[in-house]
């Protein structure tokens, strides 16, 4: 009797939470549309709950940071920026889901987003469908120019070639383990370096490749055969393309096995300054990651995009990483490129994005390049105790990124062109549009 | 006071006396000039320093390479003076070794990269070989052991003449071998005895060194590596059997602990508990925000904060399991569906919470120095995390059984189970004892959120990679049998790790599904089946 009351007593209140969450909305969305007219929207796709938040939330914040920035120096063409965000929540069908959302429903003008590879792959047709820009600011693997997408973060010859090219010089290393993760980004980046590996006189036996699955925690076997594999009297080193949470439980059997960085390098591509916020580094001193911004490089510039975002997230100690710095660049350019063409139109403004120029966080300029990839400097960092990178080699100028590798036969005639050729997979043996890919 | 102005009369002393003992190398240039290096920030300048000064004898080379090698040498990049900042957080000029009160503006650390800190060790290898500590020595001689430095060899033999401590006796002799093997204008049967050495050290360690010697040697050389390598090779095959066994119970350890809660919510009481991986993960949150206070409070009791967060995270854990059973779990018994779908809501639920309380981002736990670190038994590793580990989860184990066999809740837990409407006519509180039955199984979870802290990630994911493997064990243990979820967490860990080297982590993870799917064909009930009345109840 007394559950039953108590039962209808919450139904009731139910109700009119219901009624009132219901109005509140009504009244938002209202107020919303009412101010749709003299803003400019700006679509934010970023997992802020699931497996990918613990990285994405970050991004959504950096984006978030840019248009207040924007809009405190006068928004663009005299409009404020808006910022729609929405959850596709690490789930790779929702990611399209949202972004037909944005796309259709808030007619943002621009989408920033995307982490993994396979949400990238699948918003891909919806961005094609309807004609939409995406801004993807992470590493990936490559093989992939698409008209719709800009690709703001490192592509292989950005990332892995120069890392493993300063292993082979510096550090002498003649054998290798590729350590990866079970999913696309690791396997196509461990076929181009091994394919760059062998045309480099390094033979079958000295190249060790390693998957595991995701969140893989238990390392104590992969770690001896590490330690095993390097015992051959040539000098061995680590490239980790480990992704995610199983970083931490992989360095922690590494520090505890004692495997030292001066023994064993490990050079990662995904581990970065938030990553190792959540470990203790001591133990990985001089393991080395490679990327193009490190929130060690002193320029004045990085300086102060740390400190306006520090005093932002109204955290002293919050970090930066190399994809925020992605975002920084992409979200300059597209700003330009909107301002030289006085519209949002996406197909005046994909038009008008190649050759846009944008200052980077580390005291050099890039470029966007006519395959949608830009050019960017590599640097190789060293991890130092207080968890931040202490950058031992970096390439002397900006490296263009390549959208289809050269050291894969399937693609090294490839290239990307969406100015004069209008294509994104255009072979240059037999000069025709289309060839691996779409 | 006092003690102060002794202190710096002492170091006033040592720097003089300093200064004036080595007046004459240091006017001569040389030492001071490879010093200044250090101030130009450049690799390949600090290499050329740290050999410099390594090589010069200056009693000064070892204080300034250890201090490089701790990252407390600094440098004025304007006036190119390089200073020592000592243990004791006192400051001398490197060069003189004079005492210097405050350190100049705009100094910078000396940089170090991999390369340059092998250098350094090989070089503080050979400068503390004759040191009076006895660890150091043993330190010295492996990573002269490593560089077979032949520069080396006559400070070795002279240690080596005067050791009187075993194992660093038997560190030098090894350390002697292998620079002998290495150098060119030894004679053969020298060197034989060099292989015989290195081959009874008998580790991956000895046999990098043996497998880098390259193939032009001469024939009987030749002949005696191999036979040295094969027999260290086949020597490690065996070792890497045991070594496999070990890693199969260390991760048996960590399945078992992750589903002894789950043996009791799913297995005892019967409930499809999604959210029990998100249990563990509060647990794990618990001890970061114990290790959290500790850290700011109390930094003194860091290394027992493991053994303040067990008792905590069980409370905070067992708490909120009750909650959820009386608030949701109640409602749904005899109806699985529901049960699961309730349940897996609760965990992304608890998951969000969790994110917006503490953020989305990995939090960071430290390891007490207890449990950091590894030992060699015979030739396999074994670290300290995963030995405790094991401990800890035969200790919970054991408590548990204990608890359930001889204190009068365990009896009413075994009451209820097995035949409810009898426990409630005989006076039994059976609601109570459900709420209490569940809040012990998450107060578990809660537990072994503790011990995982310490090996996995603590983010809100990390209950999530528990959950599979936790039903996995439970379902092939048998459910409702604690012995069951014990041979069946040791048997997948071991099976796991006896397949991972063969078929690699990913196959080797479906290996074993098929494997329990297979075995669940045949056996539904798991290994051990309960059996009688209490099967159909």
């Amino acid at each position: 009797m007394l559950i039953q009351l108590t039962h209808e007593i919450a139904t009731m209140t139910r109700r009119r939470w219901l009624a009132a969450t219901a109005g509140l909305v009504l009244g938002l969305a209202a107020f919303g549309d009412a101010r749709a007219q003299d803003t400019i929207k700006v679509g934010v796709l970023h997992s802020l709950s699931g497996t990918m938040a613990i990285s994405e939330t970050t991004l959504k914040d950096t984006i978030l940071f840019l248009i207040e920035e924007q809009n405190k120096k006068g928004g663009v063409m005299g409009k404020k920026l808006e910022a729609v965000v929405v959850d596709p929540a690490s789930n790779w069908p929702l990611f399209a889901e949202k972004a037909r959302e944005l796309i259709t429903k808030d007619k943002v003008s621009v989408v920033f987003g995307c982490w993994t590879s396979v949400s990238r792959k699948s918003v891909l047709p919806v961005f094609k469908e309807l004609n939409s820009i995406l801004f993807y600011p992470v590493q990936y693997e490559g093989e992939e120019s698409e008209r719709n997408v800009f690709y703001t973060g490192a592509a292989p010859n950005q990332q892995a070639i120069p890392a493993v090219d300063y292993l082979m010089k510096d550090e002498k290393v003649q054998r290798w383990v590729l350590a990866g993760t079970d999913y696309v980004y690791p396997r196509t980046t461990n076929k181009i370096l091994e394919a760059y590996l062998k045309s480099k006189g390094v033979k079958q036996e000295d190249i060790m490749i390693n998957y595991t699955p995701f969140g893989h925690s238990d390392w104590q076997t992969i770690v001896a055969d590490i330690k095993k594999f390097g015992s051959a009297g040539k000098k061995t080193a680590v490239v980790s393309t480990i992704n995610g949470d199983a970083n931490v439980p992989f360095y922690k059997e590494l520090g505890n096995q004692g495997i030292k960085a001066t023994d064993i390098p490990v050079v990662a591509f995904s581990v970065g300054e938030e990553e190792l916020a959540g470990i203790d580094t001591k133990p990985l001193l001089g393991h080395l990651a490679a990327w193009n911004y490190f929130q060690s490089i002193k320029d004045p510039e990085n300086e102060k995009f740390i400190k306006a975002w520090q005093a932002y997230t109204k955290n002293p100690k919050r970090v930066t990483n190399d994809p925020m710095e992605a975002h920084v660049i992409g979200f300059d350019m597209w700003v330009k490129a909107v301002e030289k063409v006085k519209s949002t139109d996406p197909d005046k403004v994909i038009d008008a994005l190649p050759g846009i120029e944008a200052k980077n966080l580390t005291g050099g300029t890039s470029k966007m390049l006519p395959n949608h990839h830009i050019t960017k400097p590599v640097f190789i960092g060293e991890i130092k105790a207080n968890g931040q990178f202490d950058v031992v080699w970096k390439t002397p100028g900006l490296v263009a990124g390549d959208a289809w590798s050269k050291e894969l036969d399937g693609s090294k005639d490839l290239i990307g062109d969406w100015v004069e050729k209008k294509c994104g997979n255009y072979n240059t043996k037999t000069n025709k549009c289309g060839g691996q890919g779409s | 006071m006092s003690t102060n102005i002794i202190d710096r009369l002492r170091a006033a002393v040592l720097a003089l006396l300093l200064t004036v003992a080595f007046a004459a190398p240091a006017l001569a240039g040389p030492f001071e000039d490879a010093v200044a290096k250090f101030a130009n920030d450049d690799f390949s300048d600090t290499a050329a320093a740290v050999e410099a000064v390594a090589a010069s004898g200056n009693p000064l080379a070892l204080p300034i390479i250890s201090a490089l090698q701790e990252g407390r040498l600094v440098a004025d990049p304007g006036s190119k003076k390089v200073f020592v900042k000592q243990a004791d957080g006192k400051i001398i000029d490197a060069a003189t070794g004079a005492a210097v009160d405050k350190l100049p503006d705009g100094v910078a650390d000396v940089r170090l990269n991999n390369r340059l800190r092998r250098a350094v060790e090989a070089a503080l290898g050979s400068l503390t070989l004759l040191s009076p500590d006895p660890a150091r020595r043993i330190a010295a001689a492996q990573s002269v052991f490593k560089s077979h430095d032949a520069n080396a060899l006559p400070v070795v033999e002279e240690a080596l003449a005067k050791e009187t401590n075993r194992s660093a006796k038997a560190a030098f002799t090894e350390a002697r071998a292998a620079i002998l093997l290495f150098k060119p204008d030894v004679s053969e049967a020298d060197k034989l005895d060099a292989i015989a050495v290195v081959k009874a050290k008998g580790d991956q360690e000895a046999m990098a060194l043996l497998t880098s010697l390259g193939p032009d040697q001469p024939p009987l050389i030749k002949t005696a590596v191999a036979g040295a390598i094969s027999s260290i090779q086949s020597d490690l095959a065996m070792w890497s059997m045991v070594q496999n066994a070990w890693y199969g119970i260390s991760l048996g350890s960590v399945l078992l602990l992750a589903a002894i809660g789950l043996a009791i919510t799913f297995g005892v009481m019967g409930v499809i508990n999604m959210a029990h991986g998100e249990m563990v993960m509060i647990g794990a949150y618990t001890t970061f925000v114990v290790q959290e206070v500790i850290r700011t409070r109390y930094p003194g009791l860091f290394d027992v904060s493991l053994l303040i967060a067990v008792p905590l995270a069980f409370v905070v854990a067992g708490a909120i399991g009750v909650a959820i059973e009386r608030g949701i779990i109640r409602f749904l018994y005899g109806r699985p569906l529901e049960t699961l779908l309730a349940t897996w809501g609760l965990s992304l639920v608890l998951q969000q919470a969790v994110r917006t309380a503490f953020g989305p981002t990995n939090r960071e736990v430290g390891n007490p120095s207890w449990m950091s670190g590894a030992f060699e038994l015979g030739q396999i590793t074994i670290t300290y995390n995963r030995l405790w580990i094991l401990v800890f989860t035969l200790a919970v184990f054991g408590i548990l059984l204990a608890m359930l066999r001889y204190t009068a809740l365990g009896l009413e837990m075994r009451a209820v189970t097995q035949n409810r409407r009898m426990a409630a006519s005989m006076g039994i509180a059976t609601s109570r004892v459900d709420a209490l039955t569940f809040g012990l199984g998450s107060g578990i979870a809660g537990i072994a959120g503790v011990a995982l802290s310490q090996i996995d990630n603590v983010s809100p994911n990390l209950g999530q990679s528990y959950i599979i493997d936790s039903f996995m064990v439970v379902v092939f243990g048998g459910v409702g049998n604690l012995w069951g979820t014990l041979v069946g967490a040791f048997t997948l860990g071991i099976a796991n790790k006896f397949l991972e080297p063969v078929a690699g982590a990913v196959l080797g993870k479906i290996a074993i599904l098929v494997l329990i799917i297979l075995f669940i064909q045949k056996r539904p009930r798991g290994l051990f089946a309960l059996k009688g009345r209490a099967v159909e109840a």
